[in-house]
């Protein structure tokens, strides 16, 4: 198995080569969403704390360094880790409401919810961050500046930020750190009375998922050189960040890249076909459809059937 | 300030019919009705189609829509939720955040982006009371959702099913033993639940503007009543209506309206913080 | 000096007197019984010393350290673990990975709690199913497994809620059999248990409980026939029916 994880990456290391200019920005958006996903998967997953409102460590994260960028100059590759500093602090803002105060289940989902649509609407109202138009970023070209001619550039700071947030989750997995969040997911008040401190736990996770979010909301605003409250504190993006862990595998190492390959491609697809004419809700139907399938058909998500029905096949070939 | 209360007031017997059709749902299947507000929107829409393709009045036409919002909670309830009733929470929650997400963006492929309003004749006129004059728009609402509480509390407390319903809401196991239908109440009551926000979505659609992304906004507001009134308890939910709308709109009458959603949401969270078992309610599952 | 001690232990869930004014103590090496009819507030005690509940009034002192409003996790770090009278297995994790979960609060690194793990899951004999899935274990198994994860805290003091309720008579021999050895390994325990033939042969001493007041205490023998207890389990009519 590591082999092939391990070829994989040398595979993508090396794919840019023969890409063509749209299939790059396919993968640029696998990547990158994947790494929302796998970002979220560590709260969401592997803690099992439902965050339906994680767009707002992404807003967080891109609104501070756009603004230090714009501002102060600052180049946003120290601004990327201020923002996601920032959106940690949030994530722990809300942790602690949410956790301290016994909020679990549909509660802590409301909360979630509440504190994005708050900032949606908060950063709507103020002329200073741009309103409801949003801010823009003139293009410079300049890599210190977090921009590229070379869409390539893009493709291997996305891939770069797959691999450290997968490394994250890896890392963590095999530790107490992991081994406890997965307690604390499938029955809490028994995983207390054995010694885990949940709430220490769950804020951790908190925290680390929404800085590593945070961090992707830099890349999203450079990549795309503006920023919309409703875009990026919205609940459809809320949705692209859950959507992929859970139809490819919520708590799992390769769940979250499963579905963002899955997935990514058919949202682009249907973007395509009926995104004419600005319906762009139709692929969120698409999503909710395949929300409902995975709940009813696939709980665990695609990845752990797939492992065993890989393992079902390398047992019967022996 | 007065003017702001009674406006208030009339108003929450739509939040209270909403309340109650989501105190319905979730009391007697421990569900949390995500596309409760997406619900609504459908309930408004299609008064709006009514409206306009057969020029019904939305206040005639409400019971129609109460009709078709319980076919959907029956379809909803027997197709989707019945299947994973025994499914750990976190499935229930995303099954619903996925049916609210195909509700509101059908909507939005059907309808448009574009805020609508039902044209009533009633819309326009007031009336005098006393010392505040009063939208009559507002006032037939109130007494209908009124009227429509009343018929619910009389079917909950005083027919064979409704009792029944009560019953599996306190003890479904106990139910189960003594040999309800389970599956058939849940039915009932998610049907029940939905054909709540239907009228409730056809009666607000003269006073209102409304969108697809309107379902969110209602869903929360719903929320807030019935943390505040106490999940599970159905006068809870009648009184928190009325309340949470006095608030909103004393809320309205000093800010802004687009801060509106912000008091909402801010109120949202106020209340999961400090909630109580509510102010009538047990406390949930 | 005793290992645990509780001191006028109290508790009311709004009009219920649950628990009132109870003093408790388990010795070093003791297996103490606690019984009482349903209702009594056993399970209650429970909650408190676990701290899951927080007493309204009274102490409670292990090891000579008072843990009253401490959380359930630092109490267990502090040696006092406990099984649940409906076991609460996590059930998507292995049996291995549910005893390693315990194994972690004796151990904070990853391998070394997991070879622990796997000595604890051997010792309650479930090696053989250690990598099957939780929730698809039998119930005796779910209780082995209960007792397994408690265990694997490394507990001075193990409260073990109704391990027997739920199982048939050689499955109760088996655990029985069990707990008698995690005694002798020089764990204190504390035992609240319906099942009279098992709290009378495993006890040294035995705490009698009804309405949340401890009516009697003593050796099994004196229990078995204290008019109190009777009256308590059966009513007054046969407190003189019975033999002395």
């Amino acid at each position: 198995m590591r082999w092939a994880l391990a070829g994989a990456v040398v595979v993508l290391l090396a794919l840019p080569a023969v890409l063509s200019p749209y299939a790059l920005t396919l993968f640029i958006l696998i990547f990158f969403y994947g790494f929302l996903g796998q970002s979220w998967n560590i709260v969401g997953g592997y803690a099992g704390q439902l965050s339906a409102g994680h767009a707002v460590f992404v807003g967080v994260g891109g609104y501070t360094a756009t603004m230090l960028s714009i501002e102060l100059g600052l180049t946003p590759w120290v601004g990327m880790l201020i923002g996601g500093v920032l959106a940690a602090l949030l994530g722990a803002i809300i942790g602690y409401l949410g956790f301290r105060f016994g909020l679990r289940g549909f509660y802590f989902v409301l909360l979630t919810v509440a504190f994005a649509e708050i900032c949606r609407v908060a950063v709507s109202n103020i002329d200073a961050l741009g309103g409801p138009l949003g801010l823009y970023i003139t293009f410079t070209g300049d890599p210190r500046q977090f921009q590229f001619q070379d869409g390539r550039a893009y493709y291997y700071i996305a891939l770069a930020l797959l691999l450290i947030a997968t490394g994250t989750a890896w890392a963590i997995e095999r530790r107490r750190f992991g081994v406890y969040l997965a307690a604390i997911r499938e029955d809490e008040s028994a995983a207390q009375a054995l010694g885990v401190n949940a709430l220490k736990y769950k804020m951790l996770a908190m925290i680390v998922s929404s800085f590593l979010t945070g961090l992707g909301g830099t890349f999203y605003a450079f990549y795309l050189f503006s920023l919309q409250p409703n875009t990026l504190f919205g609940i459809p993006l809320s949705v692209e960040i859950i959507i992929r862990p859970i139809v490819g595998g919520a708590g799992t190492l390769l769940g979250p890249i499963l579905g963002s390959f899955i997935l990514t491609p058919l949202a682009e697809i249907s973007r395509l076909y009926l995104g004419q004419g600005g319906h762009h809700g139709a692929h969120l139907i698409a999503y909710g459809v395949l929300l409902i399938a995975v709940v009813l058909f696939l709980p665990e998500g695609a990845y752990p059937r797939l492992r065993r029905a890989l393992a079902r096949r390398a047992g019967e070939a022996r | 300030m007065v003017q702001g209360v009674v406006s208030g007031l009339l108003f929450g017997g739509v939040y209270s019919l909403m309340a109650v059709g989501l105190t319905l749902i979730f009391g007697v299947m421990r569900v949390v009705n995500f596309a409760h507000g997406d619900m609504m929107v459908w309930g408004m829409y299609l008064a709006y189609a009514l409206a306009t393709r057969a020029g019904v009045d939305p206040y005639v036409s409400f019971l129609v829509c109460a009709a078709a919002l319980f076919a959907l909670g029956l379809g909803v309830q027997r197709g989707l939720v019945d299947r994973i009733v025994e499914a750990p929470h976190e499935m229930q929650i995303l099954l619903m955040l996925g049916v609210a997400l195909v509700l509101e963006n059908v909507a939005l492929l059907a309808f448009g982006p574009e805020p609508t309003r039902v044209r009533s004749p009633l819309a326009s006129a007031t009336l005098w009371l006393g010392p505040v004059f009063v939208d009559v728009a507002r006032l037939v609402t109130f007494l209908v959702a009124l009227a429509l509480t009343t018929a619910l509390w009389a079917f909950l407390f005083r027919t064979d099913l409704g009792r029944t319903i009560r019953a599996a809401a306190d003890n479904t196991y106990g139910a189960l033993v003594i040999g309800t239908d389970v599956r058939r109440v849940y039915a009932v009551a998610f049907g029940v639940g939905a054909a709540c926000v239907g009228a409730a979505g056809a009666l607000v659609s003269p006073i209102l503007p409304f969108q697809p992304p309107t379902g969110l906004s209602l869903s929360v507001a719903s929320f807030n009543i019935v943390i505040i009134g106490g999940m599970g308890s159905l006068l809870g939910a009648f009184v928190g209506g009325l309340l949470v709308s006095l608030a909103e709109s004393l809320g309205a009458v000093f800010l802004k309206p687009s801060l509106k959603e912000l008091f909402s949401f801010s109120l949202l969270i106020v209340i999961l913080i400090f909630r109580p078992a509510g102010l009538f309610g047990r406390r949930s599952a | 000096m005793s290992l645990l001690a509780a001191r006028g232990l109290t508790k009311r869930f709004g009009g219920l007197q649950a628990v009132a004014g109870l003093d408790l103590e388990v010795g070093r090496g003791e297996m103490l019984g606690l019984i009482g009819p349903n209702g009594a507030g056993k399970t209650t005690v429970f909650n408190l010393l676990s701290g899951f509940l927080v007493p309204d009034a009274g102490d409670i002192v292990l090891d000579g350290r008072s843990i009253v409003g401490l959380p359930p996790h630092a109490i267990c770090r502090l040696g006092l673990a406990r099984t649940f009278q409906i076991v609460r297995p996590f059930p998507r994790m292995t049996v291995l990975e549910n005893v390693h979960v315990g194994a972690l609060a004796r151990y904070p690194r990853a391998p070394e709690a997991l070879a622990r793990a796997r000595d604890v899951v051997a010792q309650v004999g479930l090696d053989a199913r250690a990598l099957v899935l939780a929730g698809a274990l039998t119930l005796a198994d779910r209780k082995r497994l209960e007792l397994a994860r408690a265990l694997a805290t490394g507990p001075a003091m193990l409260l073990l809620d109704e391990v027997m309720a739920g199982l048939n008579p050689t499955e109760i021999e088996t655990i029985i059999r069990l707990i008698r050895a995690i005694h002798e390994s020089g764990v204190s325990i504390l035992l609240i248990e319906h099942n009279m033939r098992a709290v009378m042969t495993l006890s040294q001493r035995i705490v009698v409980l009804s309405f949340g007041e401890r009516i009697a205490e003593g050796a099994p023998a004196e229990i078995a026939n204290h008019p109190k207890v009777v009256e308590a389990y059966l009513g007054d009519e046969y407190v003189r029916a019975a033999p002395a």
